[in-house]
């Protein structure tokens, strides 16, 4: 490079050192990473706002997915604001008392914090979570004053991952309406089977509680015997994705039980007068 | 001067082919292609990665000093590819979640670094931009090629486009579950890498060892 004899100041002189000298070295790594610390900055931030009403989109289709409500028109927005959003305490099965918004309501990060979670002993943590949230959300349908169906947030782990889903319950707290994953990483092919809409789809109408009013719902390995009377609390396995089912069976069965929404279902059944 | 610029995007397509030459590149080419779709985004993320690095590094090469270059070249290849996750998140999000890590492993990707190290740190910045966008699209060519088998005997269909009639939906085909699980991936790659050198013997490599010589030597 040609250098002239104009005055170039502090900087010129610095930056027509060798490459090698240490001044000119630390400059340029200075400048680097000065300039590439702002652009990546200015996208996180200019896109920020875009990315998280991907993400609550996301998650209001795979609800109105889970429902059914989305074969009916209608704008998402304007479909989702049919739900009326709630925090359950899981403890009580009650309705939590707080300030916090349950839509924006993060559950993934209070199950990741010991003051808004519990610790689940390995006998009581059959999905394969760890700890659990003291709260949890719950979206609910009303057809006039009658409740139409309930969505239970779930996740649980399957063969590589943990799986986070929907759970959609019909207004009398026992048939099951839907389940839906909204993400996984279980083989695509086998475990990712339970993305399949046919599969899901052997979900609807199975009962949750058997004559004795006992918790039984389960993904068998195999195929169901229609003629069996157990068929409508179970659902057919996925070839070669014996884990991942075991898995989605583990999960439903601990998000509707006692450590889940247990006792929020107890409640609304006492309060539907079913039991 | 034109005719350099054309060879610089059109050579790496088949006749240096970063993937099926050089060998370069080859876990995102396993990991992504189960569906073209998601194999068509992670192309383009990386042609994008790949072009600008290529053209930003070129730009600074006399300034970068030799004892920090790989660092250099690494933060500059990093923050692109930060940029690119942040956009596809943005605009593309079922993609992006699709894709999930391999985004971010753009930055360990082989072919952007060897690119930026034996190209862009030696050439002007224009040249240097296509070389990294031939490169690029020689990598997308190979990764569309093996997307389009796996997905097409994995799952029956083309871009999400059901073409075959599946098995278990009522049709005749029955999914070839294995072109959907990583190895599948090697198959695809290997049989291609046999099919362009026949076409091209000139890309096939003499052997390093000539076992008989070694033997020859053993009993001397």
């Amino acid at each position: 490079m040609s250098e002239t004899n104009v005055k170039k100041g502090w900087f010129g002189n610095t930056m027509s050192l060798p490459n090698d000298d240490p001044r000119k070295t630390l400059l340029i790594a200075v400048l680097l990473c000065l300039a590439c610390s702002i652009l990546v900055s200015t996208a996180a931030v200019a896109l920020k706002p875009l990315q998280q009403a991907n993400k609550e989109n996301d998650i209001k289709r795979n609800i109105l997915a889970v429902t059914g409500l989305n074969q009916q028109p209608g704008t998402l927005d304007e479909l989702f604001a049919r739900f009326e959003v709630q925090l359950v305490d899981l403890a009580t099965g009650e309705y939590a008392d707080t300030d916090i918004e349950p839509t924006s309501f993060d559950q993934r990060r209070a199950a990741s914090d010991p003051s808004t979670s519990i610790r689940l002993s390995s006998a009581e943590d059959i999905a394969g979570i760890g700890s659990r949230s003291n709260l949890a959300p719950v979206f609910i349908l009303r057809d006039g004053d009658e409740i139409d169906q309930v969505v239970f947030p779930v996740h649980g782990y399957g063969l590589w991952s943990t799986m986070y889903g929907f759970l959609s319950l019909e207004g009398d707290f026992e048939t099951i309406r839907g389940l839906q994953f909204y993400e996984h990483g279980e083989t695509p092919g086998l475990g990712g089977e339970i993305d399949n809409p046919r599969w899901r789809s052997q979900w609807q109408g199975k009962k949750i509680y058997d004559d004795n009013d006992q918790l039984n719902i389960r993904v068998l390995r195999g195929f169901v015997d229609a003629d069996s009377p157990l068929a409508q609390h179970q659902v057919d396995g996925l070839s070669g994705a014996t884990l991942t089912a075991q898995g989605v069976s583990n999960l439903v069965n601990f998000w509707l039980g006692e450590y889940g929404f247990g006792p929020y279902l107890q409640r609304m059944r006492n309060e539907a007068g079913v039991i | 001067m034109a005719s350099e610029a054309r060879e610089n995007v059109v050579n790496p397509l088949f006749n240096n082919n970063p993937i099926m030459l050089q060998v370069l590149g080859i876990c995102s080419a396993l990991a992504v292609t189960t569906n073209m779709m998601a194999a068509l985004m992670m192309s383009i993320a990386l042609t994008a990665v790949i072009t600008f690095s290529s053209l930003f590094i070129s730009m600074i090469r006399h300034h970068i000093p030799t004892n920090i270059r790989i660092i250099v070249q690494m933060t500059i290849i990093a923050s692109l590819v930060i940029i690119v996750d942040q956009m596809l998140k943005a605009f593309a999000y079922d993609a992006s979640k699709q894709l999930s890590v391999f985004v971010g492993l753009i930055i360990t990707n082989c072919i952007v670094l060897g690119r930026a190290e034996a190209y862009a740190m030696k050439n002007p910045p224009m040249m240097s931009m296509l070389d990294g966008l031939g490169n690029g699209l020689g990598y997308s060519l190979l990764l569309m090629a093996v997307a389009f088998f796996r997905e097409l005997l994995g799952s029956g269909s083309v871009f999400g486009y059901q073409v075959l009639a599946v098995a278990n939906e009522g049709g005749w085909y029955v999914p070839n579950g294995m072109m959907l699980l990583p190895p599948s991936a090697f198959f695809v790659i290997g049989l291609m890498i046999w099919a362009v050198r026949c076409w091209k013997p000139e890309q096939v490599e003499k052997p390093e060892y000539q076992i008989h010589q070694v033997h020859r030597t053993e009993t001397l």
